[in-house]
C-alpha cells in the first residue's frame, strides 16, 4: 500500500488539507503536492491504461518525463485531456478521471489487446489489413480508430483566458535547479538582464531532496538565500511555473507560464513569453533511466529519484518494503531517504560486479542488503507489484530468490536534458564513462553573430555531480554575461563558484536489457517506452526487419512518439537498437529533439487573438447605421458589407431587385468606404504609377480622374480602379476593397526593392475617409440639396472630381460610375462619415432614400458588363482577355506586366475571352459552370472551351444575365454553347455582347 | 516475403524470428542505366515503377540520409485530387486512382484512408469558386459535392459556424480524399523497389555531376563516384542546391513548412478539414493525434525547421474554427523544407543537359502526388517523352506563359 507518512515532507503543508476527487471517489491531500503525490497518498498506485496493451500502469516518475499517469481534470468547458499528475499541483476541488480505459480502470475491456501481444507486435499493421480493399474503410480502420488516442478530445469553447508577452534578456536562465540558481548569481552579479525560468513552482531541483550540502548549509537553505538575493536585484526576473519550451533562431525563446491552475473569473490561466535572449543557459538538469527488466511496467515499479523525491517532497511512502535496482551509486541515496523515513529496503540489486563506493558502503554500514552483480528476473503482481524475483545480471535470467515487496525503485543512470541545446542545431557527444549522449561544447547551436547562443550547464551539460554542476553553473553565468550583457565579467561577478559537499560516486555500469542474457520471452516483457508499449522485443525486430536507422525504428514502433516524447524510452530504445545491429551508440546516434519540451497547451499559443479578436473586423463609419437598419452582411477580406437591406420579411433576392431597380430608376446610396485609398506623392509619383498601371498615369491632368489596371510581372491583371491626381506630385488610387493592404505591400515592395532611389512615397488612406456613392438619375439632386458644390454637367464633368464644402462638411467628390447611372463618389474624413450619410439619406428622402448593397453593386456592373477583380479574374487573366486594351497604353517602353503578356501563350488567339451569355429561355446561369467542347479528355470527360465568370438574374432586364470567359469568345457572338451543371442539367446560353444595358453609355453623360 | 495476416499469425508462434529484412544495403555498384537521386517519395516510387511498369533494368537510388528521411516522412499526409486547373488536375486524379490500388500493388499496408476532405465556405463569392472548382474536378474524372451549412454541422458539430469573420456557409466536398500513412509510403514502395532488384543506396549524398559534352556521365558521392547513362533528380527542398552542381539555376525557392500535432485524442475529427480563410487544416490519425498545419514561413531557408509566427497564426486558426481545441496541447511541430516554384506547380522535365532529368518544384502538396510523380518520372525517364497527364510540368511553361497558377498569386513563391 502507498500512504502518507505521520512526519516531513518538505513541500506539503499539512495545515492546508484539499479535496479532489478520482474518478468519483472523494479523496484528500495537502497544499503543495501535486496531484501524482496525492494520488499515491491515497494509495492510488493504479491510475491509467497503457496506449496499445491497455496494461495497468501507475507512476512511474515525478516530473516532465512521465509516461503513465496522465489524467483528464476538470469538466465542461475547464475539461482538459492528458494532464501528466506529475506536474499538476493539487487545488481544491480538482476533478480527474482516468483515460483509455472502458468500462472502468480496474476492468478494462482493452486488456483483450495484451493477451493477444503476440499477435501485435511492432509494425504489424503494416503487413496486414491490404485484403481486400473495401475491408480497410469498412472494418479495419473504423475498429483501429475506435481504439485510437488517450483522452477524450474536450469538446466546449474553453473558457479560459491566455496572455502572452515580449520580453528580452541579456540571459536567460532555463532551469531553477543550483546550476541554473549558480548560472543566474553570477550573470546578475554584473548587471546583466537575466531571467531565470522553472517549470515547477519550487526552485533548487534534484539538490535539497539529495541531501546535499552547499556552502556548508542545506542544499533548501542554500537554496532560499541565493532566491531571495535574486529576488532583490532589479535586473533579475525570477518565473516560476514556466516552463522553456523552444529555442528558435537567434535567440528566440518559447515559454509557457502557469499562472493558475483554478483561475478566478476573468484572470488568466497560462502566459506566452516570446523572449529574445543573447545567451541561454540550458540549465535543465537530467532525466532518470528505467531499467529494461521483465515486468518494470507494473505499478509499483518506479524510478529510484522518483521514490526519493515523494518520499522526502512528499512524505508519501510507496509501499512498506521497496527493492532497490540499480546500475549506479545514485540510486542507493533513494535507499538511504527510505530509511531514514522508517520504510523497508530489503534489498538493493546492483548489476555491477561491484558495489564498493561511499553510498554503497553507508547501505551495508546500515544493515541493507546489497547483492552486486544482480537483477531482476521478472516483476511478481499484476495490478501492483507484490514481489520481484532475481537473477545474475550476466546470466540468462534463471531466479535465485524471490524478495517479496510493493514497490521497485530503479535507476538506469541518467540523460541530460539536452533538447534546448538542441533544438537550434547544437549537435551532442557520447560519454562512454557516463553512457550518455551530451552536449558537444564543440558544436554548439549558433545565433546571428555566428557565435554560440545557447551553454549548457549543470546536469544538462553532462556534470552530474553537484559540486560540478555548481562550478558549471557559475562558469557558463559569467560566460553569458560577457557574451551578452554590457559590463565586464570581472566587473561584479563572484570569482569563486559555490562549493558543494557530497558523497563521492563509483561510476555506472551500461546495461541496456537486465539480464544480460536475457532470450526474447523475457525481452517482450521489458518496456522501453510505457505509454506506447514499446518493449526491448519490438526494437530487435525492427532491427531485424532492416529498420536500423534510428530514425526508421522511432517510426516503425512508435518508440518516443508518446506524450513524454521519450524522455525516459529514447536512450534505452537506441542502445538496444545498437546492441542489436552490433553498431556502437553514437554511431546510431539520437532522433531529432524539436520544440516543444514539453507539450504546451494551443490556448496559450492562440492567446488573445480568439473569438471577435481573432482577425478582427473592420467597420466602416457607417457600418453601425447599416446594422441598425438589418443589413444582411457579406464577408469582403476583412470588412464586412452589407449584401443588401430586406425590409419587412422581404427576401434577400426581392431586396436587391428593389435596389437595383431604385438606382436605375432613382437613385441609391452605397457606402463604399472599404475601397482602397492609397496615396503616392514625390516627383515620380507619375513615373511610378506609369510602370504599375498599364495605361499613363503622368499625363493625367490634376483634377480629373482616370481608370487604370494593375498586373503582376505575369501580365496577369490583379488590381483596378480610378486615381485621381490631386496635385502636380501626387496621385490618389482606389483599389478593390479587398485589395488594398496587398496593393500597397506590392508598391513598397518595388519602391524598396527595385527601384529604391525613386522619390516617391506611398500612404494607405483607406480607413481615413469615408466613401459614399450616389448613385442614379436624381443623384444630381440629392447632392444638390446639401448645397455648397457646383455638381452641375457643365462644372463638373464625367471623370472629373472637386474638392469643397458639401452641407457643412469638407468632401472631395469624384464623378465616377460603376453602375453607367449619373454617379457621385464623396469622400468626407472617415469622422464626418456617418454625418454625411444620414444628411445624404434626409436629402434623398423624396426620392425613395434607398441604400443598396453589394449584390446590387454587382448585378449593376454587370448590366454594364463592367468586370469584376475575383469574378472575371482568377490570376490567368490577361487584361487583352477581357477586352480592356484600351486601358493598355501601346506607347509606354514597359510596365509590370508587358513583358509577361508578350510570351507565345498570352498572345495565342486561341485564348479564353470575355464575352456575356444570355440562356435561351431566359432563366439564370449557374456561378463556376463550365463550357464543354466537342470531344474527351485523358480522363473520358468532356473538353472543355470556357467558363461562367459572373451570373445574375437583372432585375433591369427580367431576365438572367452572365459573363463568361470563352474560346476565341468574341469571335462566336451568337453561337450556343453547352454549360453541365453539379446537378447533371447541361443548361444552352447564347455569347453575345456583355454589354447588355444602355450599351451607348448615354445614361452617365447627363 | 509476402506479408499477410496469416504470415503475422505463423510468426507469431516462433516469436517473430522469421522475419526478413524489408530491403537489402548493398554497396554501390560502379555504373547503373538510371540512378535516381532522391531516397524519398517520389524517388523511390520512380525506380519501383521504372523497375515493374517499364522493364527498366540496373537502377540506383541515392540518398543522403536515411530512407523517407526528407519531406515524405515530414508531411502531414493529405491525399486529394481537387485542384482547379487543366495543366493540373488531370495529374492528381491520375494520383489518387494509383492511391487506390497501391496496398495491393505493393503488398504493404500504408493505411490509405479516404475519410474525405472539406474545404469550408465563408462568402458567396467562396462558392462560386468552389463550385467552379467542383466542376473542374468532376469534368476530370474526380468527385466533388458541395455541402450546405446543416450538412458540416452535421458531420463536425463542435466547429464555430457564426465565428464573427468567416462564419462557415458550407464547404467542397471530396470524398474520396483522404490521409495516408506517409513513412509506410517510402517503405512500401522501398521494399517494392528493392525485391525488384533496385540498389537503394543510404547514407549516400550526391556531391557533384559529371558532365562532357553537355551529356551526364555520373555522380560524385559520398561514396565514390557513380556512372549512369540516366540521372532522375527528385530531391525535393534540395532541388536547387542538387541542379546547382550541373550549373543550373531553377525556378524554385526553398522554404520551411511547419507541421503540428497534438497529444492523443479520442477521434472527434473523421476526415480531413480546410479553413483557407483561417490558414489551418487538421486531420486526426488513427493515433488519436490532431495533425495540422498553416503557412510555410515567409523567409528562404534551408534549415528544416520553422518560427514562431506561423506557430502562434496555426493555433489562432484552429482555435478559430474549433474553440474548444484550446484545452488540448500541442506535442511537437517540425519543419520541411519545400522547393516552391514560381507559379505552385511542379517540374517534370528533361534539362539541357542530356540525361539529366528533374523532377521538383511540389511546394507543400507534393505528398499526394507520389504514386503519379513516381509513375510519370519513370515514364519521362523510360521512353523520353512525357506522361499524358503530365505535359504540362515543363521548365519552358514560364517562358512560353504557361503558368499553372492555382492561387492566381503571381511569381511569389512563397505566396503559393
Ligand atoms: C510540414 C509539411 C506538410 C506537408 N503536407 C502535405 C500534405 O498534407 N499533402 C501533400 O500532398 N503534401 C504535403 N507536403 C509536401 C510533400 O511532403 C512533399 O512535396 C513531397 O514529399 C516531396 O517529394 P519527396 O517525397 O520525394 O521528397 P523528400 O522526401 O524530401 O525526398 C527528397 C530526398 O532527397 C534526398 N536528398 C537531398 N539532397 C540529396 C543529395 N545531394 N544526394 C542524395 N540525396 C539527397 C533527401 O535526403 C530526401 O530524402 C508537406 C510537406 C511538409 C514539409
Amino acid at each position: 500500500m502507498s500512504t502518507r507518512l505521520a512526519t516531513g515532507g518538505r513541500l506539503i503543508d499539512r495545515t492546508r488539507p484539499l479535496g479532489f476527487s478520482f474518478d468519483g471517489a472523494r479523496l484528500r491531500g495537502y497544499a503543495g503536492d501535486t496531484l501524482a503525490s496525492a494520488l499515491l497518498a491515497n494509495d492510488r498506485m493504479l491510475v491509467g491504461r497503457s496506449f496499445k496493451y491497455h496494461r495497468p500502469r501507475g507512476i512511474l516518475a515525478s516530473g516532465a518525463e512521465e509516461p503513465n499517469a496522465l489524467l483528464g481534470l476538470g469538466t465542461g468547458a475547464r475539461f482538459e485531456p492528458n494532464v501528466r499528475a506529475t506536474q499538476q499541483p493539487l487545488f481544491e476541488g480538482a476533478t480527474a478521471t482516468s483515460q483509455n480505459a472502458w468500462p472502468s480502470l480496474a476492468f478494462d475491456i482493452g486488456i483483450l489487446n495484451d493477451l493477444a501481444a503476440r499477435l501485435l507486435p511492432a509494425g504489424f499493421y503494416y503487413k496486414t489489413f491490404i485484403h481486400p480493399r473495401p475491408f480497410w474503410k469498412h472494418l479495419f480502420e473504423p475498429v483501429i480508430r475506435r481504439a485510437a488516442g488517450l483522452g477524450r478530445a474536450p469538446r466546449e469553447a474553453d473558457a479560459d483566458r491566455y496572455e502572452q508577452l515580449y520580453a528580452f534578456a541579456d540571459v536567460l536562465v532555463a532551469g531553477g535547479g543550483v546550476a541554473g540558481i549558480a548560472a543566474a548569481l553570477a550573470a546578475a552579479a554584473t548587471g546583466a538582464r537575466v531571467i531565470l525560468a522553472e517549470q515547477t513552482a519550487h526552485w533548487g531541483g534534484r539538490a535539497p531532496v539529495d541531501g546535499d550540502r552547499i556552502d556548508g548549509q542545506a542544499a533548501a537553505e542554500w537554496v532560499a538565500a541565493a532566491l531571495a538575493r535574486l529576488g532583490a536585484m532589479p535586473n533579475v526576473t525570477l518565473l516560476p511555473r514556466t516552463m522553456v519550451a523552444g529555442v528558435y533562431d537567434h535567440g528566440y525563446v518559447l515559454a509557457e507560464e502557469t499562472l493558475a491552475d483554478d483561475p478566478a473569473p476573468g484572470h488568466a490561466r497560462r502566459r506566452l513569453w516570446r523572449i529574445r535572449a543573447r545567451r541561454i543557459i540550458a540549465a535543465t538538469g537530467a532525466i532518470e533511466r528505467p531499467l529494461a527488466f521483465a515486468g518494470n511496467d507494473r505499478p509499483g515499479v518506479m524510478l529510484a529519484s522518483a521514490v526519493r523525491d515523494y518520499v522526502v517532497n512528499w512524505a508519501v511512502s510507496p509501499g512498506d518494503r521497496t527493492v532497490i535496482v540499480t546500475n549506479n551509486d545514485d540510486a542507493y541515496r533513494t535507499a538511504l531517504a527510505l530509511l531514514d523515513a522508517g520504510l523497508a529496503v530489503p534489498a538493493i540489486l546492483d548489476a555491477r560486479p561491484e558495489a564498493t563506493g561511499a553510498l554503497p558502503a553507508a547501505l551495508r554500514a546500515r544493515g541493507v542488503r546489497v547483492e552486486a552483480g544482480r537483477a531482476v528476473a521478472r516483476v511478481l503482481g499484476r495490478g501492483r507489484v507484490r514481489a520481484v524475483q532475481t537473477c545474475l545480471q550476466a546470466g540468462e535470467g534463471a531466479v535465485i530468490d524471490e524478495i517479496p515487496c510493493e514497490a521497485v525503485a530503479m535507476s538506469g543512470g541518467w540523460s541530460p536534458v539536452v533538447h534546448l541545446w538542441s533544438h537550434c542545431g547544437g549537435k551532442l557527444r557520447w560519454d562512454e564513462g557516463r553512457a550518455m549522449f551530451a552536449p558537444d561544447p564543440a558544436r554548439p547551436p549558433t545565433g546571428a553573430d555566428g557565435a554560440a547562443m545557447v551553454i549548457a550547464a549543470g546536469a544538462a551539460s553532462g556534470a552530474l555531480h553537484a559540486t560540478d554542476c555548481l562550478r558549471d553553473g557559475h562558469e557558463a553565468g559569467r560566460r553569458a554575461a560577457a557574451e551578452g550583457g554590457s559590463m565586464p565579467p570581472e566587473a561584479a561577478s563572484p570569482a569563486e563558484a559555490p562549493h558543494a559537499e557530497a558523497p563521492a560516486e563509483a561510476p555506472l555500469m551500461p546495461v541496456w536489457r537486465m539480464p544480460q542474457g536475457a532470450g526474447v520471452r523475457l525481452a517482450a516483457k521489458m518496456w522501453l517506452d510505457f505509454q506506447n508499449d514499446v518493449k526491448v522485443s519490438d526494437v530487435e525486430l525492427a532491427a531485424r526487419e532492416g529498420y536500423q536507422s534510428v530514425e526508421h525504428a522511432k517510426r516503425y514502433t512508435t518508440l518516443g512518439m508518446a506524450t513524454d516524447q521519450g524522455k525516459t524510452s529514447n536512450i534505452n530504445g537506441l542502445a538496444v537498437l545498437a546492441g542489436a545491429i552490433d553498431a556502437p551508440i553514437p554511431a546510431v546516434g539520437t532522433t531529432t529533439f524539436r520544440p516543444p519540451y514539453t507539450p504546451v497547451v494551443i490556448g496559450t499559443l492562440a492567446g488573445e487573438a480568439r473569438g471577435a479578436v481573432f482577425q478582427p473586423l473592420r467597420r466602416t463609419p457607417i457600418h453601425g447605421w447599416h446594422e441598425a437598419r438589418g443589413a444582411h452582411w457579406e464577408p469582403v477580406g476583412q470588412w464586412r458589407r452589407p449584401y443588401c437591406f430586406p425590409q419587412g420579411g422581404e427576401s434577400h433576392a426581392d431586396a436587391v431587385r428593389r435596389e437595383v431597380l431604385a438606382v436605375r430608376n432613382a437613385v441609391g446610396l452605397l457606402d463604399a468606404s472599404t475601397l482602397g485609398k492609397i496615396l503616392v506623392k514625390g516627383p515620380d509619383a507619375g513615373r511610378f504609377l506609369d510602370m504599375l498601371y498599364t495605361g499613363v498615369m503622368s499625363t493625367l491632368p490634376v483634377g480629373k480622374c482616370r481608370y487604370g489596371l494593375m498586373c503582376n510581372e505575369n501580365g496577369f491583371l490583379s488590381d483596378d480602379g480610378v486615381v485621381a491626381r490631386l496635385s502636380e506630385d501626387t496621385f490618389l488610387c482606389h483599389t478593390t476593397s479587398g485589395g488594398a493592404d496587398r496593393i500597397h505591400g506590392w508598391m513598397e515592395d518595388w519602391l524598396q526593392c527595385e527601384w529604391w532611389d525613386w522619390k516617391v512615397y506611398t500612404a494607405n488612406l483607406t480607413e481615413q475617409y469615408a466613401q459614399i456613392a450616389v448613385v442614379g438619375p436624381k443623384a444630381r439632386a440629392v447632392l444638390e440639396g446639401l448645397g455648397g458644390i457646383d455638381v452641375s454637367a457643365e462644372a463638373f464633368p464625367f471623370m472629373a472630381w472637386v474638392e469643397g464644402t458639401l452641407g457643412g462638411i469638407p468632401a472631395r467628390i469624384y464623378r465616377i460610375s460603376f453602375s453607367g447611372e449619373l454617379s457621385y463618389e464623396i469622400a468626407v474624413p472617415a469622422a464626418r462619415g456617418l454625418e454625411l450619410w444620414e444628411r445624404l439619406m434626409d436629402a434623398a428622402a423624396p426620392h425613395g432614400a434607398t441604400p443598396y448593397g453589394t449584390e446590387a453593386l454587382h448585378v449593376l456592373r454587370a448590366e454594364k458588363g463592367f468586370i469584376m477583380i475575383g469574378d472575371e479574374t482568377d490570376g490567368t487573366v490577361t487584361p487583352q482577355d477581357l477586352n480592356l486594351g484600351w486601358a493598355i497604353s501601346k506607347k509606354k517602353a514597359d510596365y509590370l506586366g508587358k513583358r509577361g503578356q508578350e510570351r507565345s501563350f498570352l498572345t495565342h488567339p486561341d485564348r479564353w475571352r470575355l464575352v456575356g451569355l444570355e440562356t435561351l429561355d431566359g432563366s439564370v446561369l449557374p456561378d463556376g459552370a463550365y463550357a464543354v467542347a466537342e470531344g474527351t479528355n485523358a480522363n473520358g470527360q468532356r473538353n472543355t472551351q470556357g467558363r461562367v465568370t459572373s451570373t445574375y438574374f437583372s432585375p433591369t432586364l427580367g431576365r438572367g444575365i452572365a459573363m463568361g470567359l470563352i474560346a476565341r469568345g468574341p469571335e462566336r457572338m451568337g453561337e450556343v454553347v453547352g454549360f453541365p451543371t453539379l446537378d447533371g442539367r447541361v443548361v444552352q446560353a447564347r455569347i453575345c455582347d456583355p454589354v447588355f444595358y444602355d450599351k451607348a453609355g448615354e445614361k452617365q453623360n447627363v | 516475403m509476402r506479408y499477410s495476416g496469416l504470415r503475422v499469425i505463423a510468426e507469431a508462434l516462433t516469436g517473430h524470428k522469421g522475419w526478413k529484412p524489408v530491403w537489402r544495403d548493398p554497396a554501390p555498384q560502379p555504373d547503373y542505366d538510371i540512378v535516381i537521386v532522391g531516397g524519398g517519395g517520389h524517388g523511390l516510387a520512380t525506380a519501383y515503377y521504372l523497375a515493374k511498369e517499364f522493364g527498366q533494368k540496373r537502377i540506383a537510388v541515392l540518398e543522403k540520409g536515411w530512407l523517407g528521411s526528407g519531406n515524405v516522412g515530414r508531411n502531414t499526409t493529405i491525399i486529394r485530387s481537387n485542384y482547379l486547373l487543366d495543366g493540373n488536375e488531370p495529374f492528381y486524379e491520375f494520383s489518387l486512382r494509383l492511391w487506390e490500388g497501391l496496398e495491393q500493388d505493393f503488398n504493404y499496408n500504408a493505411m490509405v484512408s479516404q475519410r474525405g476532405i472539406i474545404n469550408l465556405i465563408h462568402t458567396d463569392a467562396q462558392r462560386d469558386a468552389f463550385t467552379r472548382r467542383g466542376n473542374a474536378m468532376i469534368l476530370n474524372g474526380a468527385d466533388a459535392e458541395l455541402l450546405d451549412q446543416a450538412q458540416v454541422r452535421a458531420m463536425y458539430p463542435f466547429l464555430n459556424f457564426d465565428n464573427a469573420r468567416f462564419p462557415i456557409k458550407g464547404a467542397l466536398m471530396q470524398r474520396r480524399g483522404g490521409t495516408v500513412r506517409h513513412d509506410a509510403v517510402a517503405w512500401g514502395y522501398a521494399r517494392g523497389a528493392d525485391s525488384r532488384g533496385v540498389d537503394l543506396i543510404q547514407n549516400c549524398e550526391v556531391t557533384g555531376m559529371r558532365i562532357a559534352g553537355g551529356r551526364i556521365l555520373g555522380l560524385e558521392t559520398t561514396r565514390g563516384f557513380i556512372g549512369a547513362r540516366k540521372v532522375g533528380v527528385a530531391v525535393a527542398g534540395s532541388s536547387s542546391r542538387v541542379m546547382a552542381h550541373a550549373g543550373l539555376r531553377l525556378p524554385i525557392e526553398s522554404h520551411a513548412l511547419q507541421a503540428f500535432v497534438s497529444e492523443g485524442l479520442k477521434p472527434f475529427i473523421d476526415g480531413v478539414m480546410t479553413f483557407g480563410a483561417g490558414h489551418f487544416y487538421v486531420s486526426q490519425s488513427d493515433k488519436g493525434g490532431l495533425v495540422f498545419g498553416g503557412d510555410i514561413d515567409g523567409y528562404n531557408s534551408y534549415a528544416a525547421r520553422g518560427n514562431l509566427p506561423v506557430i502562434e497564426d496555426v493555433a489562432e486558426g484552429g482555435m478559430a474554427l474549433m474553440p474548444a481545441i484550446g484545452r488540448a496541447r500541442l506535442l511537437r511541430i517540425w519543419g520541411g523544407i519545400m522547393d516552391m516554384s514560381m507559379d505552385g506547380s511542379p517540374i517534370i522535365d528533361r534539362t539541357p543537359v542530356e540525361g539529366l532529368y528533374f523532377n521538383g518544384g511540389w511546394c507543400y502538396g507534393g505528398f499526394k502526388a507520389t504514386p503519379a510523380s513516381g509513375w510519370c518520372f519513370a515514364h519521362l525517364l523510360a521512353r523520353d517523352e512525357p506522361h499524358p497527364t503530365a505535359r504540362a510540368y515543363r521548365f519552358d511553361r514560364f517562358l512560353r506563359g504557361l503558368m499553372i497558377d492555382e492561387k492566381g498569386q503571381g511569381a511569389q513563391p512563397n505566396l503559393h
